[in-house]
């Protein structure tokens, strides 16, 4: 499990493009570094990330060792009714976390 | 006597200065080649889409990036960034999905060297546009 800090509007417009910010607390570990005894060390990125609400994407991102460490991501979303914003992230170690934050619609 | 046994070897070619498996950086011939993979026949022109970078970098450890296209939304099947400059050139992938807001997309990236970074969006009526931009990176994201 990986802490991972989300910003969402509590209330949103009915259809309105709102703002989603995740900042995941990773060390997005490139493979491409040496250790002091020259020895590489293995990489271990998040790979991929989904964002689904109620169950529909939002959007699907791969991303690859060049994306920063604690990765920070933003995104727009709409909605038309009131649910679940759903993020799921899998590791390079095939682990998937998956974050739910609850959305109104005015 | 050591040392001259190690220059016989060495001339003979037996002793093999260790080359780096990778080498260090991709070129703009490797990105073409994988732009060209990704948009197959179709045209690429420069325009609609605007990838947003810093000119300057003092740090390429950590460089914010905002990706965005100008076009209707559900109308971009998927955006894809790469930097010419570094080890893995292949920044970010991303493909929308019916609830996604605006056709835009941010976040922070490594930077290994001064380089060009290009962003290319594949629309669903097949065209392909793409943006780029040309940095100087002061300090590099460290690479080992």
């Amino acid at each position: 499990m990986v802490r991972v800090l989300i910003n969402v509007p509590k209330q949103v417009k009915r259809g309105e493009p709102f703002d989603v910010k995740l900042l995941i607390s990773h060390p997005m570990e490139s493979g491409q570094r040496h250790d002091d005894m020259g020895q590489p060390i293995p990489r271990d990125i998040i790979n991929s990330f989904v964002c689904t609400y109620n169950g529909e994407d939002v959007l699907r991102a791969d991303l690859f060792p060049a994306i920063a460490a604690n990765p920070f991501l933003s995104f727009a979303v709409t909605a038309q009714e009131s649910g679940t914003l759903a993020m799921a992230f899998t590791d390079d170690h095939g682990v998937v976390q998956t974050e739910t934050v609850s959305v109104t619609v005015e | 006597m050591m040392r001259r046994r190690f220059l016989v070897l060495a001339g003979s070619g037996l002793i093999v200065p260790l080359a780096p498996i990778h080498p260090a950086h991709a070129t703009p011939a490797q990105v073409a080649a994988l732009i060209a993979q990704l948009v197959g026949d179709a045209d690429i022109h420069d325009a609609r889409v605007k990838l947003d970078l810093p000119v300057m970098v003092e740090n390429g450890n950590s460089v914010g990036m905002t990706v965005s296209v100008d076009a209707p939304m559900g109308g971009v099947r998927s955006i894809d960034v790469f930097a010419e400059g570094n080890p893995l050139p292949h920044v970010l992938r991303v493909r929308f999905g019916p609830h996604a807001g605006a056709p835009r997309f941010t976040t922070r990236i490594r930077l290994a060297t001064s380089q060009t970074v290009i962003a290319v969006a594949k629309l669903s009526d097949g065209s392909c546009w793409r943006d780029s931009v040309d940095l100087l990176v002061t300090l590099a994201a460290c690479i080992d």
